[in-house]
């Protein structure tokens, strides 16, 4: 399990983590999402002790990081694939990790055939790596101790789609076994087909936590008429909230409540469905827009 | 490469609450540092360039020095020029690669408290230092019964067990120098910069200062490290000297690695 609770990163005015309190549980795999810049890379270093809070608690298994005896042992970490010494071979900078948590050398090997980096990839120099057999390696090093906690950051970048499957079916296996699972992504297609609960942070806070489920259920329903005008007055009289995207509006309702509605209305639909995740995805794209360097592209926004 | 599903894996039950392992020992901290220093490319080229020089001096003294100057004493200083390069240059390197290479993320991760990955880097450096130095020590003196019987000349050893033992602490201090900067920079090129310029490119101006300023001339033994540093090469040492080794070594190495020690442990590893 890993607890955080009111953590606060400051460098100087800007507040890069605030006030942020969520909790990974065992036997899930919880996704960190959020775009770039919004904190999701300081928190994970919070936890694991390599960047020091400017205050709040971050616990895994129940203890600060700098007080686990072993923590190989306990947790596995893989926060950036590529910071590894270029000249070593993937099987030397598993070794050192081998030693260092103490144990048998044959982990070792049972590690990179569990994530199929084959001995002669494995005998190469780390500089001749492709993104995807750093992530590989990462993760064995991650996994090499067996540890209860696994914290990833975009663990899944530079994997090809059959790797990203393997990443996904491996980490699934892994909470389904007991461990806890906290993976960080900026892309919600990613994290939404492996996480069991999310956490969204945007600009150092956290927007959105809970379940999977409960994300999406709240996402309402998604409509679609060739008269809109009529629609979103009839929506309004009925006081129902309601977005709209490019042709589409997104109600804070159920479908048959916005059916009913509709043929109140004498509006004919195109398309009425429950708007799985797109609320979501919504929530997702504001958060980006508000950071993101280009601008909004026109009729994006109504 | 191919894709693995979990199906491989090999199948485990639910986890049960498991024991809390025990502490990571000090000597395994220090061995997987020790193999650090040896398992780059570099790192390999770096230790085998101890051997290397000290071999390629020797074989220079032993064809360029006078036949009447051919002692044990002339290989001793051959040697120890390569040495003194070389060693702070490891020095260094052992602390700045984690930054520089970014193998910081994992080595304080797998262990939490920066200073026993620090203090065992510090630990095998010295080691490290003075296994050199023995080795270029017996090198040398491999050097001087071949060289003599070559020449034909008597095999004088004339540097004494003590002059050894100060010559291997003028370069061990060489060598913290190198790992203070290590620990200050955090950044290899500039360690190494810092390191020459501090080595090499001061003592020549240091000296010019102290000839044109009396007052500096003067002040010198106790404000110019290399200065104070120096005179454990030239055999003896006088109580001054020590002092004035001990006053300097204070203010231009264990001040700056304190600080340089309270950062590392401080600051934030990215």
């Amino acid at each position: 399990m890993i607890k955080v609770e009111s953590l606060t990163k400051r460098y100087g005015g800007f507040t890069a983590v605030d006030d942020v309190t969520f909790t990974a549980r065992a036997g899930r795999v919880t996704g960190f999402l959020g775009p770039n810049g919004a904190g999701k890379s300081t928190t994970m270093r919070i936890m694991v002790g390599l960047t020091p809070a400017s205050s709040g608690i971050a616990e895994v298994s129940g203890r600060r990081f700098a007080d686990l005896p072993n923590p190989g042992l306990e947790v596995g970490v893989l926060l950036d694939a590529s910071a590894q010494h270029a000249g070593r071979t993937g099987r030397e900078i598993l070794t050192i990790a081998q030693r260092t948590m103490g144990l048998p050398a044959r982990r070792v090997d049972e590690m990179l055939d569990r994530v199929s980096l084959t001995p002669s990839e494995a005998g190469r120099r780390v500089r001749n790596y492709s993104l995807g057999m750093r992530q590989r390696l990462g993760i064995a090093t991650a996994l090499l101790g067996d540890p209860e906690v696994l914290i990833l950051d975009e663990p899944a970048n530079g994997l090809d789609p059959a790797g990203i499957r393997w990443m996904r079916d491996l980490l699934r296996g892994y909470a389904d076994q007991g461990g806890t699972v906290l993976l960080s992504s900026h892309l919600l297609h990613e994290i939404e087909v492996i996480a069991d609960d999310l956490v969204v942070i945007g600009q150092g806070r956290i927007v959105a936590q809970g379940t999977k489920a409960e994300l999406l259920a709240a996402a309402g329903t998604l409509v679609r008429t060739r008269d809109v005008p009529t629609l979103a007055r009839a929506l309004v009289d009925a006081d129902l909230e309601f977005s709209q995207t490019t042709d589409a509006l997104r109600v804070d309702a159920d479908p048959d409540v916005v059916g009913d509605l509709a043929l109140a209305a004498g509006v004919a639909l195109t398309e009425l469905r429950a708007a799985d995740g797109a609320g979501l995805e919504e929530m997702f794209l504001e958060l980006t827009s508000e950071t993101q360097r280009e601008s909004i592209r026109e009729g994006a926004a109504a | 490469m191919t894709a693995t599903t979990v199906d491989t894996v090999d199948p485990q039950v639910v986890r049960t609450a498991r024991p809390t392992p025990a502490r990571i020992p000090t000597t395994r901290i220090l061995a997987v540092e020790l193999r650090k220093s040896f398992d780059t490319r570099s790192g390999f080229w770096l230790m085998a360039s101890i051997a290397i020089l000290s071999v390629v001096a020797t074989g220079a003294t032993i064809l360029f020095a006078p036949d009447s100057e051919l002692d044990y004493e002339a290989f001793a200083t051959a040697i120890g020029f390569p040495m003194a390069v070389i060693l702070p240059i490891i020095a260094a390197l052992s602390v700045t690669s984690e930054w520089s290479q970014r193998t910081g993320l994992t080595s304080f991760t797998l262990v939490p408290h920066r200073s026993r990955v620090i203090g065992a880097k510090l630990a095998v450096t010295i080691g490290v230092g003075v296994v050199s130095m023995l080795l270029a020590a017996a090198i040398g003196a491999v050097g001087n019964v071949v060289g003599t019987a070559i020449t034909g000349t008597d095999t004088i050893w004339n540097v004494s067990a003590t002059e050894l033992s100060y010559i291997v602490l003028g370069n061990v201090l060489g060598m913290l120098v190198g790992f203070m900067l290590g620990v200050l920079l955090r950044n290899s090129a500039g360690a190494i910069v810092g390191y020459f310029v501090y080595g090499f490119a001061l003592p020549p101006l240091t000296f010019l200062l102290a000839q044109s300023q009396e007052w500096f001339e003067k002040a010198q033994p106790w404000v110019d490290f290399n200065f104070a540093q120096g005179n454990l090469f030239n055999g003896s040492m006088s109580g001054d000297q020590w002092a004035q080794l001990g006053v300097t070594t204070l203010v231009w190495l264990v001040i700056p690695l304190v600080v340089g020690l309270r950062m590392v442990l401080r600051s934030e590893v990215k």
